[in-house]
């Protein structure tokens, strides 16, 4: 006997655990949409368990800022929405430039903010940077900042969107993979390895795996899956606050306030989808250790006590695909985050309850659809 | 043999650990031709038991004992050889492509081997009782490794406690040695001697028989061995002070003492095995994590072997022989037509005599539940000070495994990753969720194995691709 017989028919199912697929749950669930959340590993298994846990709308790609923008709000009062506050703590982010011309093109970006209207990117001199951030190079010569970014815990977080969902109605099964989809009458059908279930709406929050679905639906995307590495020291003495990017170089740095320093920057580790598994590639963790020293001379005696790499997708533009799919009726897409999903996820979750329930959200969210790559118009 | 410390960028097989397995597997892939490096993080070959064998200051045979000098016989079968012996090397990755990782001298390096046999041996199994992160608290094997390596004795009075083969090796060397042990508070578990009553005939015929019962007599004429022990703790003010216990359920006892030196028995040391993904099982005999392999050492991961304690406690005589059988196993798979193997059926017949009564000894000195789950405030994770209470409330939460748990409490995320913890984590968490250690599963291992500096990592050669990703922006 099928599950969707045994018991009452949930409105949506939405496949995939990570922070985008337990928001969307969550969301759903507060506007007594009656949800089902399926998870093939368990629920913030992958990159939303273990990235760094940005919460930055410094430098986002302009078609992002206002869903950035949106979901910052969303972060200031977090513990309001999900229970807990995600350890989110708002010191700032900044990104650092180290010459003049990087300073200028800093300089253009902030103006160009400036003019969409909106006002979180601010540009500071050298002296501001040097009291910000004592331990800095000498050489950094102004930065971009956003002082109310900050950085959350991603596990606790995405597991908190979970707990919240699930007090709010919301079923979630984890450890079950989904194996096929199809549309029967007004319904999908999701097959799994632990029976069928069905709903006239599905959500494709799969991350990595999502390009499989949208396959499925004859829309193939160009998904690229990637494993983006990260390390930890062991405990420091305290010596910055807020999180420190670099405008010529790839590099993600943020000191904990156990003194714990959490290095990245986007280098790729070696992913296989199929197996969970990441292989480390050091030769780039030596870049990254580099770029750490060369921007921070404190770090050069730190001790590295753990590396690591979550599996996520890419898209080739580098934004997300967020929207209905076009091939599908009752299919939404929210994927394809491409190592920058974390900050965004409370907002997500919210436009898509909002084109769900309501077919139309306030946030723009025009440059995300499927509908941008030409294999999905090829096909 | 070579000790040159330059690494070439390619070997045929690379061997990590020079104890009596690894030795033994680089003696047969060398032998045979094979290039052969063998890394090793301490200043000299012989692991841990073993250890200092060609360096150590202890001069007098009876201290160390015979079995000691044994460990020269396996440094001689490689000095023939062309196998590269690197001291002071400390292998902290290890992809499933091969790829290793590996600083010597505060230098770090990258080296690719067609096949890697781990031989990484075994490690105290955390003895996790109130008190016991107190300075003069150590292991009993802490004690004997800076006896082997540098002559160093503990000074003052000593009590030892636990079970298990080692133990009494170690009270042995000590009194040898001229120390002051006090007492031995024996923690065998009445249950687990009654179980293994069935397999005392086997163990009869083992080759460490004649030697344990001798031992232990020797040790049992100069120190009091107190047994059926529970409820020990040490106490002191920032020092070691008392150390309580009762004995045979009876009132709580107290002694003074300057050292405790504590050994509930070994397990496999799995950290770099599980950093590269090898497949582990639960051995509820042995209670621990154990690879799962073949009987030549060959693992889920192609192309990687373990061989000795690090694939299932048996012994050193057993891990050379199975050092023997992963060397073989490698040489097959590069060269199939080498000469100079060793007989496969010999050394099989050699492993079968030396697992002998084994059963025996893992059923006797299995430690009993109240010393593997601890209670109350007692710490469980050393590096960042967490105690059992903590953990339990933790899985209250929903909290299913020590990797979610790490979000809540730092629990395994300091200096030392969970090296320490991991199993008493494990069996405290399916103990308070009613599943087994198997379902709970273990830390997600991640290379730094051991931790190495920001500036070693940096040293690295530049790489193409990090070039490119700055270009991108």
């Amino acid at each position: 006997m099928s599950e969707a017989t045994r018991s009452p028919l949930p409105d949506v199912i939405v496949i995939g655990g990570g922070i985008q697929g337990c928001s969307t749950a969550l969301h759903l669930a507060r506007r007594g949409v009656k949800v089902l959340l399926i998870e093939k590993d368990h629920v913030g298994r992958h990159a939303s368990g273990v990235n760094a846990g940005g919460v930055r709308r410094l430098g986002r790609h302009f078609a992002e800022v206002p869903l950035s923008v949106a979901s910052m709000e969303i972060w200031q009062s977090i513990k309001d929405l999900v229970d807990d506050d995600c350890g989110f703590e708002s010191h700032g982010q900044i990104k650092v430039a180290e010459t003049e011309a990087e300073l200028a093109t800093q300089r253009a970006r902030v103006e160009r903010t400036r003019l969409l209207g909106f006002t979180h990117e601010e540009l500071i001199g050298q002296a501001e940077l040097r009291d910000l951030v004592p331990a800095i190079a000498p050489n950094c010569v102004g930065a971009i900042i956003c002082r109310s970014d900050g950085a959350a815990m991603p596990y606790r977080t995405t597991l908190a969107f979970k707990r919240k969902a699930e007090s709010l109605g919301a079923r979630i099964l984890e450890g079950v993979h989904v194996t096929a989809l199809k549309h029967i009458g007004q319904v999908w059908r999701v097959e799994s390895e632990d029976g069928t279930h069905e709903a006239p709406i599905i959500v494709n929050c799969a991350g990595a795996w999502a390009d499989r679905i949208a396959a499925q639906l004859g829309e193939p995307v160009p998904l690229e899956v990637i494993a983006p590495m990260l390390m930890i020291t062991a405990r420091m003495p305290a010596f910055v606050k807020p999180v420190i990017g670099a405008q010529g170089r790839t590099l993600s740095f943020k000191q904990y306030d156990n003194g714990t320093v959490l290095i990245g920057g986007g280098y790729r580790g070696r992913p296989n989808r199929d197996t969970n598994w990441t292989d480390l590639d050091f030769g780039k963790l030596a870049d990254n250790a580099r770029t750490a020293a060369a921007l921070f001379p404190i770090m050069a005696g730190a001790e590295i006590v753990r590396a690591w790499a979550g599996i996520e997708a890419r898209m080739p533009d580098d934004i997300p695909v967020i929207g209905p799919s076009l091939t599908s009726e009752g299919v939404f897409h929210a994927f394809g985050f491409s190592a920058h999903g974390f900050q965004l996820g409370p907002a997500v979750g919210r436009v898509m309850a909002e084109l769900i329930t309501t077919g139309a959200t306030n946030v723009p969210i025009d440059g995300f659809g499927i509908g941008r790559f030409d294999t999905v118009r090829a096909a | 043999m070579t000790t040159e410390p330059e690494l070439k960028s390619d070997y045929d097989v690379a061997i990590v650990g020079a104890g009596p397995a690894g030795l033994a597997a680089a003696a047969v892939t060398a032998g045979c031709g094979l290039s052969t490096v063998l890394l090793d993080e301490n200043p000299g070959a012989g692991g841990q038991v073993y250890r200092a064998i060609e360096t150590t200051p202890v001069r007098d045979p009876k201290i160390l004992d015979r079995d000691y000098t044994d460990g020269q016989d396996l440094i001689l079968d490689l000095k023939d050889t062309t196998a590269q012996h690197v001291r002071n090397a400390v292998v902290w990755s290890l992809a499933q492509d091969g790829e290793i990782g590996v600083s010597i001298d505060g230098r770090a390096h990258m080296l690719r081997a067609k096949r890697t046999i781990l031989a990484t041996g075994a490690m105290e199994r955390p003895f996790p009782i109130p008190g016991w992160t107190l300075p003069g608290v150590m292991t009993a094997g802490g004690a004997q490794t800076l006896l082997k390596a540098s002559g160093i004795v503990p000074e003052g009075r000593i009590v030892m406690a636990g079970c298990g083969p080692l133990l009494w090796l170690c009270a042995y060397q000590l009194l040898q040695a001229g120390c002051n042990v006090q007492a031995i508070l024996d923690t065998t578990d009445p249950a687990a001697q009654r179980s293994s009553i069935r397999h005392a005939a086997r163990f009869a015929t083992s080759p460490y028989v004649t030697k344990g019962v001798k031992l232990m007599a020797a040790v049992r004429r100069k120190i009091r061995v107190i047994t059926g022990v529970t409820a020990l703790a040490a106490h002191g003010d920032g020092q070691l002070e008392t150390v309580t216990y009762s004995a045979k359920l009876g009132p709580v006892d107290r002694m003074t003492a300057d050292h405790l030196l504590l050994h509930h028995g070994v397990i496999p040391n799995v950290n770099l095995a599980m950093s590269v993904g090898i497949s582990h099982t639960w051995d509820d005999l042995q209670l621990c994590w154990t690879p799962n392999v073949d009987s030549f050492g060959t693992t889920s991961i192609s192309g990687i072997a373990i061989a000795g304690d690090g694939a299932g406690i048996a012994g050193a005589l057993a891990a050379q022989c199975r050092g023997r059988l992963a060397g073989i196993a490698a040489v097959r798979a590069i060269e199939s037509n080498a000469t100079g193997l060793p007989d496969e059926l010999t050394v099989r017949r050699d492993l079968t005599h030396a697992m002998r009564g084994r059963r025996f000894l893992d059923h006797l000195y299995r430690p009993s539940r109240a010393f593997r789950i601890p209670t109350g405030d007692t710490i469980v994770c050393r590096c960042e000070e967490i105690t059992a209470d903590q953990i339990k409330a933790t899985v209250a939460l929903g909290v299913e495994g020590p990797n979610q748990m790490k979000s809540f409490l730092r629990c395994g995320m300091g200096p030392c990753q969970g090296r320490l913890c991991g199993t008493t984590v494990t069996e405290l968490i399916a103990d308070v969720r009613g599943v087994s250690p198997q379902d709970v599963g273990y830390y997600r291992l991640r290379p730094p194995v051991k931790p190495i500096t920001l500036a070693e990592l940096a040293g690295l050669p530049q790489t193409e691709d990090a070039t490119k990703a700055v270009v991108r922006l």
